[in-house]
């Protein structure tokens, strides 16, 4: 953060940021010092508060023309995707915009998986992270339902019926959630209810996550603490904006491929067809981005310890700051905690191909392989690398290894400490 | 004030607290249970199935609370295969003769139990029902005999009204 106070040129802008300083925060966020060593794949952030603007402003539009009644909502999409003017666009939009969203998500994930961004003092971030990840799973389910197709039908019976493998009082939970005693219209009003409020959750928690990141500033590729302003860092306007927003422009090109020409690829044709509670479809699949969840519930016979595996796998993400032990932030740093990281990304991508496939003989057996390596990269792996792994020296600050620039007394401090 | 006594502020913030989470789950409570099925769906709790046009061997299915019932008239081989079965060979032990209170006729939830799909008919390595969404098998009894399904496939409450009609819930 800045250190200098900030006041307004103007009168008018001083009397009113002396009543609410909401200049003194445009001050902040504009000067905000950022390491100025930032690659695009820091550019995400950006992208995804992107997404999440995008599907909220299209969601208002199609809750203008949707239905959310069993017996119309399947007529009130097809009447938004012939009648309504550029109602298919706004639909593929919305549509798409679900698995951009993911997409980018996933990269930001990733990012941070690499370059330690989830290691002290960031922990807070990265777990309001996790739940914000999490809100998107359940927005995007229940956004699925609401075209009310067989996908989205038999989706959601399985998912809900998840509820079902919990001792005693799960029954008793999935019949309260449906509202019914089978997935019928109270439960698609509700779960439309609940899709609308999910994503004004998501951005109070994307306001708390960038709060939280303000506070100690960006990590970057190379992992060191760094001096805050100092040579290291440029401000956030206009250097981190041009990035930014070039990098949204070559995100924006991708997102419109898909829906300007593959706008059903992602989706699925049985969602074309109306809900029948009377036929399941031959192959039920969710999603693209919830496969390697689903591939884990599978390759577990049990359905009680399937669905605790499922869920397991995401939580176990909230505990990574304390199963991770190593010191050192960046993979760059990390000669053996690289190739790891990139089998753990192999891992995933095997997880959700074997996901879309039957569970049956080969199929079965690599997802159960790569659910066993999955755990075992977090509760094993990470923990005891920490300990073992030689790890690199690591420069102390961001302009030393390439101009002999000023080094950063807490880095030196904390190197030496590191580096014993 | 080495010794803590229990004063009249003291009651007072129990009786407080008390009554304040009597007030907050009083409060809650009906934001909960509004969820829960209403009136007009608990209405819906029976309904008559005229079955004289199943033949041996067919299935009918029909829709009862929202799920789909599979009224099954059974084939004699079925029927012995189903009776023939050793309780130690079943996942959740269940006697046919507990199942189909009249051996020709099997009617029951056509739900799997494992997340909820519907079976398909004559499918699967016992001859029974195959859930295609998670490889569930199922015997002529409808007993889970393979795959993740915890148990067999649930019988609804039934009764004859007369020879063909058949009364479920």
């Amino acid at each position: 953060m800045s250190d200098h106070e900030y006041t307004p040129k103007s009168k008018v802008g001083k009397w009113f940021n002396d009543r609410l300083p909401l200049l003194t925060l445009a001050n902040h966020l504009t000067d905000y010092p950022t390491p100025k060593n930032l690659n695009y794949w820091w550019t995400f952030g950006g992208i995804l508060t992107f997404c999440l603007i995008t599907q909220i402003v299209t969601g208002l539009v199609l809750a203008m023309h949707y239905i959310a009644h069993a017996d119309m909502a399947f007529d009130s999409v097809e009447h938004i995707m012939r009648d309504v003017n550029y109602g298919w666009l706004i639909r593929y939009i919305h549509a798409n915009g679900a698995s951009m969203f993911f997409l980018a998500v996933y990269i930001h994930i990733f990012r941070s998986l690499f370059y330690g961004s989830y290691k002290s003092p960031r922990e807070i971030i990265w777990i309001i992270g996790i739940i914000i990840y999490l809100l998107m799973m359940a927005a995007a389910f229940m956004g699925y339902v609401l075209p009310w197709g067989q996908m989205s039908f038999w989706g959601a019976t399985v998912i809900t019926n998840l509820f079902s493998a919990i001792p005693l009082v799960g029954e008793g939970i999935v019949t309260w959630l449906w509202g019914g005693y089978s997935v019928d219209n109270p439960t698609l009003t509700r779960f439309f209810t609940l899709h609308y409020l999910i994503p004004f959750l998501i951005l109070g928690l994307v306001v708390l996550h960038i709060w939280a990141l303000h506070v100690p500033g960006n990590n970057n590729p190379v992992g060191i603490d760094i001096k805050k302003p100092s040579k290291d860092t440029v401000p956030f306007h206009p250097y981190i904006v041009i990035k930014d927003g070039f990098a949204l422009l070559m995100f924006m090109i991708v997102f419109a491929f898909f829906v300007f020409y593959t706008p059903n690829i992602l989706g699925h044709a049985d969602n074309y067809i109306e809900a029948d509670p009377l036929v399941t479809p031959a192959h039920i699949v969710p999603e693209w981005y919830l496969l390697p969840f689903y591939a884990i519930l599978r390759s577990v016979p049990d359905k009680l310890l399937g669905v605790i595996a499922m869920l397991s796998a995401i939580l176990i993400l909230a505990a990574l700051p304390w199963l991770d032990t190593s010191k050192i932030r960046s993979a760059v740093f990390r000669p053996l905690y690289r190739q790891f990281y990139w089998i753990l990304v192999a891992d995933v991508l095997i997880l959700g191909y074997v996901g879309a496939m039957p569970a049956e003989g080969l199929y079965l057996l690599i997802a159960r392989v790569a659910t066993a390596y999955y755990f075992l990269h977090f509760l094993v792996v990470l923990p005891i690398l920490g300990f073992k792994e030689k790890t690199l020296p690591i420069p102390l600050s961001i302009t030393e290894p390439i101009l002999g620039g000023s080094p950063n007394l807490a880095t030196v401090k904390n190197k030496e400490s590191l580096n014993k | 004030m080495s010794e803590k006594k229990t004063n009249r502020r003291d009651f007072l913030f129990t009786a407080t607290y008390a009554v304040g989470a009597v007030g907050v789950g009083a409060t809650v409570w009906p934001m909960i249970d509004q969820m829960n099925p209403d009136a007009s769906v608990k209405a819906l709790a029976s309904t008559e199935v005229d079955v004289s046009s199943v033949n041996p061997g067919k299935t009918i299915t029909v829709l009862w609370r929202g799920k789909p019932v599979f009224i099954r008239r059974r084939t004699e081989e079925e029927i012995s295969e189903a009776r023939s079965v050793s309780l130690n060979d079943l996942k959740h032990p269940e006697k046919d003769e507990d199942r189909a209170k009249d051996p020709q006729w099997l009617v029951m939830l056509g739900v799997c139990t494992h997340l909820g799909c519907v079976p398909l008919d004559q499918k699967g390595d016992y001859n029974g029902w195959f859930c295609p969404c998670h490889g569930s098998h199922y015997d002529t009894s409808g007993r889970i005999r393979k795959g993740p399904a915890p148990t067999n496939m649930e019988i609804p409450k039934y009764e004859f009204v007369d020879a063909k009609t058949i009364k479920i819930g």
